[in-house]
């Protein structure tokens, strides 16, 4: 194994463990801040990826701006003392457990049996630009306006709701 | 600046690794903030899986669909933890559980 590929394994293994430790924590308080490390990790990989923007997106709006939504809220409604008193897992809970392990069980199968395209679509742009700012930005700003101005139009909306639904008179 | 060396299939499993971590956490837990940080998780994971066919093809139009579902990750959060505190305040609770006004 070379240096990308044990890099590689630290951080997948990483993003698994906190991402595993989200759905266990019993203090939601724990589970944003198990969240936001997997995000940290996960940016980490997509910059391994040449995705350089997304990386830096990632960490500005998931691991920054959406994960003190989660915390001000969590905070907001202080369920810290509440916690779950952990009853007896219902029937419909061991059913989705079992269906999410024959998921990812599926999921597993169908992609070890995948070959990579043979370089299928390779060279098309050149490597140094791909996956900056430069280039993913000419692509937003020029064949992909529309849907980008669409997502505008939806976090306008978003917001306008948001405060709607959670304003007690309006 | 080249390829790394680690396969595309090794980024597409650990997107599902991720995704049904992320499955898991929405169909077990009876929080409704925790299901709602898991769903952040399967959103994650189908970004992993765009940039990684992005990189897998050269493409940088994966580089926009993960832009896209950050943008829509983003609204889902602010209306989701809305009603959140909208229920919260009527109810006094955020268990999944007892929220059954509309089951029947």
């Amino acid at each position: 194994m070379n240096a990308p590929q044990l890099i590689f394994a630290g951080l997948a293994f990483a993003t698994v463990f906190s991402a595993v430790l989200v759905i266990a924590a019993r203090n939601p308080i724990n589970s944003a801040m198990s969240l936001v490390a997997t995000f940290l990790f996960l940016a980490a990989i997509y910059a391994q990826l040449l995705a350089h923007t997304i990386a830096v997106l990632q960490v500005l709006v998931y691991a920054g701006a959406i994960m003190v939504l989660f915390l001000f809220v969590i905070m907001l409604l202080s369920l810290t003392h509440l916690g779950e008193p952990t009853p007896r897992p219902a029937f419909h809970q061991v059913v989705g457990g079992v269906a999410a392990v024959a998921v990812l069980a599926g999921l597993v199968m169908a992609i070890l049996r995948w070959h990579a395209m043979a370089g299928a679509g390779r060279a098309r742009e050149s490597l140094l630009r791909f996956g900056t700012l430069e280039q993913v930005g000419g692509l937003l700003y020029t064949r992909w306006l529309l849907p980008f101005e669409a997502v505008s139009l939806l976090l306008l909306v978003a917001m306008v709701g948001a405060v709607v639904v959670a304003k007690p008179r309006i | 600046m080249e390829i790394s060396p680690v396969d595309t299939q090794n980024y597409l499993l650990l997107a599902a690794t991720l995704f049904c971590t992320g499955m898991l956490g929405v169909l077990v837990r009876r929080n409704a903030l925790v299901v709602f940080m898991s769903i952040e998780l399967m959103l994650n994971a189908a970004n992993l899986t765009f940039l990684a066919a992005a990189r897998e093809r050269l493409d940088s139009t994966g580089h926009l669909a993960a832009l896209f579902v950050i943008a829509v990750a983003a609204a889902e959060a602010a209306i989701g933890l809305a009603i959140v505190i909208a229920v919260f305040r009527n109810r006094g609770t955020v268990n999944v559980e007892d929220i059954r006004t509309m089951k029947y």
